[in-house]
């Protein structure tokens, strides 16, 4: 009995005195924090993805505290609604900030762009961007390696199989960057998500001439300015034959969608366009056959549930649409004469670039 | 006696399927695409434009920096045209494109074959003429002649090291230049002893070459202060490093460069146009370029003019072989592997080797067992199953501490590798992202 | 013409491979298998095949349904840790525990850390140790050599030379005596003694040692070391009291010193990757199998050595690197 008692008391003497020491070394070693970085920290979505330009959610909520301006600070993950709740425990404004997501400014798939030579090395996309232009003959498009997809750490993109290109999944992109930053090519891009995730966008990067670019891909952006005319809110530039489109800028009208010779201006979540009044010519005939085709499949496209892709859409579309602008180009042009005599002047003076357009082998 | 460099080194198959072929001089082509981005450092800038004509020798891209050089046409003609063309590097890029009319040599090059010995410039004027010819190291590297000569204040040239090593399968140029012109390369290298105020120099070849070896002895005994030292047949024995090592027994420090130990190292190929821009006023425009294969009908030494395709090369040779795999502009082990044959020779071609497809494929690739060959065959002394590791789960940090920076690319540990790992494409992506780290970190 | 192949250099390669490392260590045990053949006839058979073929399959079975990944059972390194483990084995062991032993080794000693390349410890000697601490005895009963060729389950067993002088030594018989007791080196040098199917003939592993430096599969750095260190410091034991401890000789001679330090020390992927970070892995395996032997409950320290050793090298392959160049300025 005694021995028990001794070591029960014995203990409980140390466990005593070693509490009564720590609790002076917590006191003299304390280190101040805001309390209130804590609870922005709460807030925040946790992921610790880095999209804030942080290390971490923790760091992002000590800036958010220490900061005097809080305007410069975003976190893509919680959005809009985390940023009002986290500036409402600091005391100051946040930045009004539109939602993105990530967009792939390729479509140099398998079928667009053919393959001129065969890689047979480490399969990461920026050794073989050191090493040379790709498979293709557009130096400039996807590699088809998938480090963005590696790059990803919300399970938003796959690779493609058929396409060759990795595809985006909305409802899970939070914008965070990373895809961006990962991309030796630069294809990727943080687009405002629009309204009612609409938007446009110009789905090349290719800055050669008109001629190799058509060459290397057929649905490249060979820089002819058609959209950059029809524009009417100045959103599109040509710059180095390529057109791009300002996000904050561009109004969703679709002008540059249907102007485009080759395809290379992306519409997603849209609807589907009112089909055409029949015209004379036999050929505009067979566009109005096909024009309800593309309608249907852009429909059906949307109207399908949950993970709607971008890629989905666009490969179905493409070739119905492009057999269209051939045959329907005299229709469009049409159409664009009549409704915008303003716009013929300038599309005279441009008759340059349309040449450009005209002569694909040009070397 | 035998040198050899102290660590490391493979021994791959030597094929030199294109030795004792004397050389040939390639027809001039109907047209030459001269990129304007030949050599290390800054892209020269075009001084002709679009309709100019132009004289073989003649002055058509300036040196637009301290690291660069002037560029001169190699034909005689009407500038085309100045555009992207593809070229080695795998991209497009600018060049100056000439179509060419005759063999009109511009007047202050004299074209006369006699061995011209006595050397009247002083060093500064050697330099300076040596940069105005626009030299660059023809082993590969294309570094501005004119800049490695000039010795930074403070360090010293001790030794003139001429590199006519050729460690990489296939190549013979070097080999074929010191048998047909050996007289010119000991002026030059008597050139380059001026320059460099040092009056030692070793001219380094592989144990390969015997024929090259007993030449150059008999050679150099009639010039003051070079001697020839015969090297082990290891690669990379030709690497700048790996031969001061050898001939000297000295070994460049970490991140530093061949002078901090008094050496000086020259490509033999270099060296020859040294004489000819020293002594008969000729630019570099030309060089020889080996065109190799196990399929190819003719393989040969070709004195080509830089501009022209590769295409006129491969039929000079005999033509495009029927299994062609892969074509590799340089030697196997650090040659590019060219993606269409319109590619331009450059100053930096020093051969073209057409790879059957049997051989042109990689194994497949598989876990690392841990061999510690990579290690053992390292030049440099690095971990590349290590540096491996680290770059693909992008740990720039631990890489710049492993010394990722100090690989020199031989591909010794790709080349060894049991489990087929391509080790040296991702020490390249380590040492592509951690240069640009350190870069912006110097800024 | 097909198109051409882009890929970054080197484009030519050595031709080395996993497999043709595998089968030159195969072909460098195959003197010592033909040795514990001819020391202990059928026990020895029966436990090498078995250990091969238990090893072979579980590798099989593991990596088919278990992890379903692709079958490497082609490369050879599954028949050498069957190999490796059947030399560690006493000839008369029982097949079911042979079985036990080469599914520890494969199972937990390799796959369960993510197969080839990726284990820590030697997985021949991590089925070993199991077995010796969950059988220890039927894994310390030895066949005698030389009697019991026909023999299996029924061999005549007697003592090893290794436990025969630690025994002695500690009930306080003096060395001299105890080495009358034990074959002459002459014989241990050929492998007539009792000991483990593999280990037991010096010369026939040291011709496989000769083998596998000639075809370049290891170098000399890690035998030599453990091999030296074993020999220096049994020196010094014995020179300070040659009554109470055996020399050089007779611990380099016996127990699991040679195949240890030849074939279970050099495996590539539980050894370091420098060579002095190899001289380092030699000497401590070679210190800690004498203090086993010498000081320790067990009579043979070896296979505990290397475990211990192999937990050391991540931390030896980060602090030890390999010679640099740039290092030397004359």
């Amino acid at each position: 009995m005694n021995v028990v008692l001794i070591t029960i008391i014995t203990l409980s003497a140390l466990g005593a005195l070693a509490a009564v020491i720590l609790y002076f070394v917590a006191q003299k070693f304390k280190v101040y924090e805001d309390p209130r970085i804590d609870q922005v920290e709460e807030v925040l979505p946790a992921a610790n993805c880095g999209g804030c330009g942080f290390p971490g959610c923790r760091a992002f909520a000590e800036a958010m505290v220490t900061s005097d301006d809080i305007s410069n600070l975003y976190c893509p993950v919680g959005g809009a609604d985390v940023m009002s709740l986290a500036a409402k425990i600091v005391g100051k404004e946040a930045a009004a900030s539109a939602p993105q997501v990530a967009v792939i400014r390729c479509n140099g798939t398998c079928d667009n762009r053919p393959r001129t030579n065969t890689y047979d090395g480490a399969e990461n996309c920026t050794i073989v961007a050191t090493l040379y232009g790709g498979e293709t003959g557009c130096s400039y498009g996807c590699l088809g390696l998938g480090e963005c997809v590696d790059a990803c750490h919300f399970d938003a993109m796959y690779m493609d199989e058929k396409t060759g290109l990795p595809v985006v999944i909305e409802e899970n992109c939070v914008a965070c960057g990373a895809c961006v930053e990962a991309c030796p090519k630069d294809i990727i891009e943080l687009r405002n998500i629009g309204p009612k995730s609409r938007r446009i966008y110009v789905s090349c990067v290719n800055k050669d001439r008109g001629g190799p670019a058509r060459k290397a891909c057929s649905v490249a952006c060979i820089g002819c300015g058609k959209c950059e005319q029809v524009c009417a809110f100045d959103a599109i530039t040509i710059k180095d034959n390529l057109a791009y489109i300002d996000y904050d800028k561009c109004k969703l009208c679709r002008k540059c969608v249907e102007v485009c010779p080759t395809d290379a201006i992306h519409e997603i979540n849209f609807p589907a366009r009112k089909p055409k009044p029949a015209a004379k010519k036999p050929a505009a005939e067979t566009a109005t056959d096909k024009k309800p085709t593309a309608a249907k499949t852009a429909a059906a496209a949307k109207t399908e549930a949950a993970p709607k892709t971008e890629s989905k859409e666009k490969p179905a579309a493409p070739k119905a649409e492009k057999k269209e602008t051939i045959a329907g180009e005299v229709d469009q042009k049409k159409q664009t004469e009549k409704k915008t005599p303003a716009k013929d002047e300038r599309s005279a003076k441009k008759s340059g670039l349309s040449d450009a357009k005209d002569k694909p082998e040009e070397k | 006696m035998l040198k050899t460099f102290s660590l490391g080194g493979v021994h791959p198959a030597e094929n030199k399927l294109s030795a004792g072929k004397k050389i040939e001089v390639l027809p001039i082509p109907a047209q030459v695409s001269i990129p304007i981005a030949q050599h290390i450092g800054a892209p020269s800038a075009p001084v002709v434009n679009k309709g100019d004509s132009v004289k073989v020798g003649q002055l058509i891209a300036k040196s637009s920096g301290f690291v660069s050089a002037n560029i001169h046409s190699p034909v005689s003609g009407t500038v085309f045209r100045i555009d992207n063309v593809l070229d080695a590097s795998g991209y497009k890029r600018q060049a100056i494109i000439i179509k060419v009319d005759g063999d009109e040599w511009d007047e202050s090059i004299d074209r006369s074959q006699e061995l011209k010995k006595e050397i009247t410039l002083s060093p500064e004027e050697i330099i300076k003429k040596v940069g105005e010819a626009g030299l660059v190291g023809l082993g590969g590297a294309t570094f501005p002649t004119h800049v490695k000569l000039s010795v930074p204040p403070g360090k010293k040239a001790e030794v003139l090291i001429i590199n006519g090593v050729e460690c990489e399968p296939y190549l013979t140029s070097d080999h074929q230049l010191m048998m047909e012109k050996g007289d010119e390369i000991m002026v030059g290298t008597q050139i380059l002893m001026k320059a460099l105020k040092v009056d030692k120099a070793i001219i380094g070849i592989e144990n390969n070459k015997p024929d090259a070896i007993e030449h150059m002895s008999k050679l150099a005994a009639q010039y003051e202060g070079i001697t020839v030292q015969s090297l082990k047949v290891q690669y990379p024995q030709g690497g700048e490093k790996q031969l001061i090592d050898a001939c000297i027994g000295r070994q460049v420090p970490s991140g530093k460069l061949p002078i901090e130990v008094g050496a000086v190292v020259q490509n033999v190929g270099t060296t020859y146009a040294v004489y000819e821009a020293v002594q008969k006023n000729k630019p570099l425009f030309e060089r020889v370029v080996t065109v190799t294969g196990k399929s190819v009908k003719n393989p040969g030494n070709f004195l080509a003019r830089i501009g022209t395709p590769v295409t006129a090369l491969i039929e000079a040779a005999g033509g495009l072989p029927e299994d062609t795999g892969k074509i590799i502009g340089g030697g196997p082990m650090m040659g590019k592997a060219l993606a269409s044959t319109d590619v331009p020779v450059t100053k930096g071609s020093s051969g073209i080797l057409i790879m059957p497809d049997e051989m042109s494929k990689r194994k497949e690739t598989q876990p690392c067992i841990r061999c510690s060959k990579c290690v053992s065959v390292c030049p440099m002394g690095l971990s590349p199953y290590l540096l491996m590791t680290v770059a693909e789960k992008a740990m720039w940090d631990r890489a710049e501490e492993e010394d990722v920076m100090d690989c020199i690319e031989c591909g010794s540990c790709s080349y060894t590798c049991p489990s087929n790992r391509p080790l040296l494409d991702y020490i390249r992506l380590a040492k592509g992202t951690v240069g640009q780290i350190i870069r912006s970190r110097n800024k | 013409m097909s198109t051409l192949i882009i890929s970054p250099s080197p484009h030519v390669h050595s031709g080395d491979s996993v497999k043709k490392n595998m089968y030159g260590v195969i072909i460098a045990l195959l003197p010592a298998l033909a040795a514990s053949l001819w020391v202990f006839g059928l026990g020895a058979l029966i436990v090498t095949v078995t250990a091969i073929a238990a090893s072979v399959l579980f590798e099989y079975l593991i990596e088919k349904y278990l992890l379903k990944v692709p079958s490497t059972i082609s490369d050879g390194s599954a028949v050498i840790t069957g190999l490796l483990l059947a030399f560690n084995l006493p000839s008369n062991l029982p097949i079911w525990i042979i079985i036990i032993g080469a599914l520890v080794a494969i199972g937990i000693g390799k796959m369960s850390f993510g197969g080839l390349g990726n284990n820590p410890f030697n997985p021949a000697l991590v089925g070993r140790v199991f077995l010796l601490i969950s059988f220890p005895v039927q894994m310390t009963t030895w066949p005698k050599p030389m009697v019991n060729i026909g023999t299996y389950l029924d061999a005549t067993t007697g003592a090893t030379p290794l436990s025969i002088i630690k025994e002695g030594l500690k009930n306080g018989d003096k060395l001299t005596d105890l080495l009358g007791k034990i074959p002459s080196f002459a014989d241990m040098f050929l492998g007539e003694m009792g000991g483990s199917a593999g280990e037991v003939a010096a010369l026939a592993l040291l011709i496989g040692f000769a083998y596998m430096l000639y075809r370049k599969i290891i170098t000399w750095h890690i035998p030599v070391a453990v091999l030296g260190t074993i020999a220096i410091f049994a020196a010094l034991l014995h020179w300070a009291n040659p009554e109470a401890y055996a020399g050089p000789l007779f611990h380099l001679l016996t127990g699991g010193a040679m195949l240890g330090a030849i074939f279970m020390a050099t495996d590539y992927v539980t050894s370091p990757m420098s060579k002095k970070g190899m001289i380092i892995f030699g000497v401590g395996i070679g210190v800690i199998t004498i203090l086993i032997r010498v000081f320790g409950a067990y009579p043979e320290g070896m296979s505990f050595a290397i475990l211990i050793m192999n937990a050391f090298v991540p931390l030896i392959d980060r602090y030890v690197k390999p010679k640099r160049f740039g290092e030397i300025v004359k």
